[in-house]
């Protein structure tokens, strides 16, 4: 029987082969060509596949890059000659393809070829009566105990490097509760899962099918499962409890610390953020998505005289050691506003305005110490899917000292432009007057 | 209306004598519960497969982000210009592969696939309770994948809003170009999809309810039946839940209503749309959401659980326990859907509820964890291909259950929420752990559902391939995730920290590929077995459930004759004094003296007088 299904296979294979073969013979072809071409000039022969494969454009560009390439290397008719052809199909397209088609089909008749011997093998083993019926399955056995080393040096190989890499300290007072119990949790499960891999790759190895054994017959011990019920309940309730609290002291901040710390509004669209300061008064002004219009694209709500000092700032820029109340919004769709160094994220959800507050604890510039790379940058992604600009929607955030802070937002522009005032006074004579005396 | 019935209840006594059997009712339109399975199984593969492509297309955009592809603009045209999937298709990629994965392969090609071939098998039953809802369920299914694959052919795209489909993004066309007619499409092909979980659920339960054979109570039934029976009550109290979801957000798209949508400016146009919260799709969504991952895992359980017990030839751990468990968790599962949403705004102290509830499912999950284990221990393990891929789903189910303790955790959810951290989770969890359940139950029950057997050593390059290199593409993505790193982002390479990843990312897609085309194994041995396996026997792995008790080859009815009557639980396997390893559970007690034991008659004392003077003759001594 396992004969035939082969026999099938093979002819199915052999087909595919052929096919295979047909369509790459050119290529193979081309290929020791353009090696020769190599040797005389390798910039023409990367150069014209690249122009083979980029092709749709039109026949005029593809001439023209072949040409150039042309002249600038040594002149080969084959070159044109296939710069040619890819105007239309770009063979060269589907001859790779079916390169590496046929390379797949050659280890598959690899396989299939080990395969056989090992049946031819076992055969003959059966005939000299040596045949171990459970050879394969010590085989199994032995394999898993193999994965299992490989299992236990791949954990040990990735904590270190890529661990490595993940890592980087928290830059804020409430980060480094959230690592400390990172850590702890990681400890916890990590043994869990090197100790359960080791007992069940070592139990298929010590218990694998031996001709004379039976298994013992082992239906229930309610002790042994008593305890491994209560011991992850036991520890997963602490988890749970050093969680819960350090949850409600990150969002439940008392209201005299939120009136006291710095408010920043992030209002995110597609795809970009806008950051707000509040100015002088302390205050954000009030938003009204209704007032959006292409020169208030924020959409503030003017007749708010709050709104009127509000500072625009290019990045997010914040003092360090300073409470920051973060006021997150959104103005089409949903983001989110998260910042790994900081361990910050809450979603900006159209309709309703969520808050985070933290107190970063390291500036930039040291962190460009830490990290020992002049460049390093806090970053603010946006980590909900959002539409096509989603992977680079992205702000800057820049944790400075407290002058530096006070000195950059001096030097920030104001929402409200002579532009808008001018646009404000316009459709509303009487505030407007007032707001020319104001500013 | 009511001659319509009796002429039909007519008919169906008569086709127990002859059968008018033709191609199409036979094939196509079969009520049979048997053909029924294999045509979910067979959907499930096809869909399997269009959904690893897809994620091979995103996995090769991911590791090389500035590398041309040419021969993708062949197959993919505008998609992938100049060789290069745009941004637009990624999201696209990644959508309908999460949708088709979660819903189609691991909902409909599992539980469909094993609850109609072993429910009606296992408990004795000659098909399932209405086999019409039973193929009507198989065909919504059906239309529902024909309309996915059917949105890859609209101009506008396929939905691209992640497979979570959060308004306002899915519900606005001009946020995003999949969020047009493709999206229409996802949401009916839903709206099928749903009908057709129903009507499998409501038939799941009262077959499982109504039709067991005689000796066959609830605490005799095999734990595939129980899982089966707990995910059917799972998705039938959570499925509908997903339909209002979904019909609410087709009423925001096409009627102007404002369930979801609030204060939109999109495109500098400002909409006309006030009062609603997307927050409340979020919380309709993952109503279902949560469930559904237990939907996904419980069956694989189920199967695991009847494989490991067969080949250690021994019983199941803890069969009460590994029932609870399972019983928890789908009680559990209802209230744990909020931790799905610590960071979109829901009150931080509903957040801080969820987060208990959450972690108080982890017990469960680590019973059954341990049990299989301890069923493993002192074990006569034998390694079938089944049984391999079972070990492998264990071992899913661990590496990928503890980081579910990190994500569970709202402190320090804040920080992994919607990263790498998530994918690599999930995608142990009930990703490779799933579908390691569902090819662990194809091998084992192949000879059941074809009559053939599947070609071992092919069944043996397909798991390590499939084994080593799940794990290769899956566990790396941790650590991209504690960096920082979001999901659904096209390339890593417009910010300086996530550069690093990028090589990490050609190890995974290689591992990828690799591992995919390893599936070419499967695919060659399953369909190539249909018609050129060994035959097989009719109780190949020596295993104690019923249906290892009918004809090899497929009979109307299950069963010649009568249906077996059961006298035992279902994994009395090794038991001490019988000359066999194994007793099929309609072996009476009369039949195996030597070998039972007092709690075997559960307090019947007319039984263990009987067996005691038994005992006393045979001079037989019996422990405890």
């Amino acid at each position: 029987m396992n004969l035939q299904i082969n026999n099938r296979f093979k002819s199915i294979l052999g087909l595919l082969l052929l096919i295979s073969l047909y369509f790459v013979a050119p290529v193979t072809a081309a290929q020791s060509d353009s090696t020769v071409v190599d040797t005389v000039a390798k910039v023409a022969t990367t150069a014209t596949t690249d122009s083979a494969s980029v092709d749709t454009a039109g026949t005029a560009v593809v001439t023209d890059s072949s040409a150039t390439n042309v002249s600038e290397a040594v002149a080969d008719g084959a070159a044109v000659v296939k710069a040619e052809e890819a105007t239309k199909i770009a063979p060269q397209v589907y001859k790779n393809f079916f390169y590496y088609v046929l390379l797949f089909l050659v280890a598959c008749t690899i396989i299939a070829v080990v395969g056989k011997i090992h049946s031819v093998y076992v055969l003959t083993r059966k005939m000299n009566g040596k045949y171990n019926p459970l050879s394969n399955n010590n085989w199994q056995a032995g394999l898993l105990l193999l994965f299992l080393v490989f299992f236990l040096s791949g954990t040990y190989y990735s904590y270190s490097v890529w661990g490595s890499w993940a890592w980087r300290e928290a830059a804020t007072e409430h980060g480094k509760e959230i690592d400390q119990m990172f850590i702890i949790t990681l400890a916890i499960t990590t043994f869990v899962m090197v100790v359960t891999h080791i007992v069940l790759l070592s139990f298929t190895y010590v218990y694998r099918m031996r001709a004379k054994r039976t298994a013992y017959y082992y239906p229930h011990n309610d002790s042994i499962e008593r305890i491994w019920t209560i011991v992850p309940a036991i520890v997963l309730t602490v988890l749970v409890l050093f969680g819960f609290f350090t949850w409600r002291s990150i969002t439940n901040v008392p209201e005299e610390l939120q009136k006291s710390a710095i408010q920043v509004e992030v209002l995110g669209e597609q795809f970009q953020w806008h950051v707000r300061y509040p100015g002088a008064d302390g205050i954000i002004g009030k938003r009204n998505y209704k007032m959006t219009s292409p020169t208030n694209g924020y959409g503030i709500d003017f007749n708010d005289k709050n709104s009127w000092d509000d500072i625009r700032g290019e990045d997010i820029v914040i003092p360090v050691n300073k409470s920051v109340r973060f006021h997150i919004i959104s103005k089409d769709i949903i983001h989110s506003f998260y910042i790994p160094d900081f361990r910050v994220q809450v979603n900006a959800v159209p309709g309703m305005t969520n808050y985070f507050q933290f107190t970063p604890t390291v500036t930039t510039e040291e962190m460009r110490d830490r990290m020992n790379d002049p460049n390093y940058n806090f970053i603010m992604l946006c980590n909900k899917i959002c539409g096509s600009g989603h992977w680079n929607m992205g702000k800057k955030v820049i944790v400075v000292t407290e002058a530096e802070y006070k000195d950059w937002l001096s030097k920030q522009q104001k929402y409200f432009t002579e532009e808008l005032q001018q646009e404000f006074a316009n459709t509303d004579q009487v505030e407007g007057i007032t707001t020319a005396s104001v500013n | 209306m009511s001659s319509t019935v009796i002429s039909h209840d007519a008919g169906h006594h008569d086709a127990h004598g002859h059968h008018h059997e033709t191609f199409l009712t036979k094939y196509i339109f079969s009520q049979d519960h048997k053909m029924i399975a294999k045509q979910f199984l067979i959907t499930g593969i096809i869909m399997a497969v269009f959904a690893m492509l897809l994620s091979l297309l995103f996995r090769i955009q991911l590791a090389w982000p500035d590398k041309d592809f040419p021969i993708l603009e062949v197959f993919l045209g505008k998609w992938a210009e100049g060789g290069r999937i745009k941004p637009e298709f990624f999201l696209s990629l990644v959508t309908i592969h999460g949708t088709m994965m979660v819903f189609f392969v691991l909902t409909a090609g599992l539980s469909g696939t094993f609850s109609n071939l072993l429910i009606p098998y296992q408990l004795g039953a000659r098909d399932m309770a209405s086999p019409f809802m039973n193929m009507l369920s198989y065909w919504f299914f059906f239309v529902a994948c024909v309309i996915m694959i059917g949105s890859f052919f609209v101009e506008s795209g396929p939905a691209s809003a992640g497979w979570t489909i959060y308004p306002p993004l899915s519900a606005l066309p001009t946020s995003i170009a999949g969020s047009g007619l493709g999206m229409s499409l996802w949401l009916a092909s839903m709206v099928l999809f749903i009908a057709s979980q129903v009507m499998g659920g409501v038939n799941y339960i009262s077959t499982v309810l109504n039709m067991r054979t005689k000796g066959m109570d609830l605490w005799r039934m095999p734990l595939t039946i129980w899982s089966f029976f707990l995910t059917a009550i799972v998705g039938l109290l959570s499925f509908p839940v997903l339909v209002s979801a979904v019909v609410l957000l087709i009423f925001d798209r096409s009627a102007g209503t404002s369930f979801y949508l609030s204060d939109l400016v999109v495109g500098g146009q400002i909409l006309p749309n006030e009062g609603g919260s997307p927050i409340l799709f979020q919380h309709l969504f993952w109503f279902l959401g949560h469930p559904e991952v237990y939907i996904v895992v419980m069956p694989a359980l189920g199967l695991t659980s009847e494989v490991i017990s067969t080949n250690s030839r021994k019983p199941i751990f803890g069969y009460h326990a590994m029932v609870y468990s399972l019983v928890g968790i789908t009680v559990l599962s209802f209230i744990v859907w909020g931790h799905h949403m610590f960071v979109t705004g829901m009150n931080p102290f509903l957040g801080g509820v969820f987060m208990i509830t959450t972690l108080i499912i982890a017990v469960p999950s680590a019973v059954k964890a341990f049990n299989y284990m301890a069923t493993l221990w002192r074990g006569n393990i034998r390694f079938t291909p089944a049984m391999m891929f079972a070990i492998g789903m264990v071992s899913f189910f661990i590496s990928g259950g503890l980081t579910g303790i990190f994500l569970g955790n709202a402190t320090l959810d804040i920080n992994l929420h919607d990263t790498y951290f998530v994918v690599a989770h999930f995608h142990l969890v009930m990703g490779s752990a799933s579908i390691f359940g569902m090819l662990c139950g194809v091998y084992h029950w192949y000879p059941k559902m074809f009559g053939r057997m599947m070609n071992e050593k092919l069944g043996y390059f397909h798991f390590w391939l499939t084994f080593v290199g799940a794990y290769l593409v899956f566990f790396p993505m941790h650590f991209m995730g504690i960096d920082g790193v979001p999901r659904r982002y096209y390339a890593f390479t417009e910010f300086p920290f996530m550069e690093k990843w990028v090589s990490v990312n050609v190890l995974v897609t290689w591992a990828a590929i690799i591992a995919g085309l390893g599936q070419l194994a499967f695919l060659i041995n399953f369909f190539g077995s249909i018609w050129n396996g060994k035959k097989a026997t009719q109780n190949p792995w020596n295993s104690n459930t019923l249906e290892w008790t009918t004809p090899v080859e497929h009979i109307h009815g299950n069963w010649p004759g009568e249906i077996p009557t059961v006298y035992r639980w279902p994994y009395d396997y090794s038991k001490p004094g019988h000359d066999e390893d194994f007793i099929p559970q309609n072996v009476p007690f009369s039949q195996t003296m030597s070998s039972n034991m007092m709690h075997d008659f559960e307090g019947d004392d007319e039984a263990v007088r009987i067996q005691e003077q038994w005992n006393k003759e045979n001079n037989r001594v019996v422990e405890g």
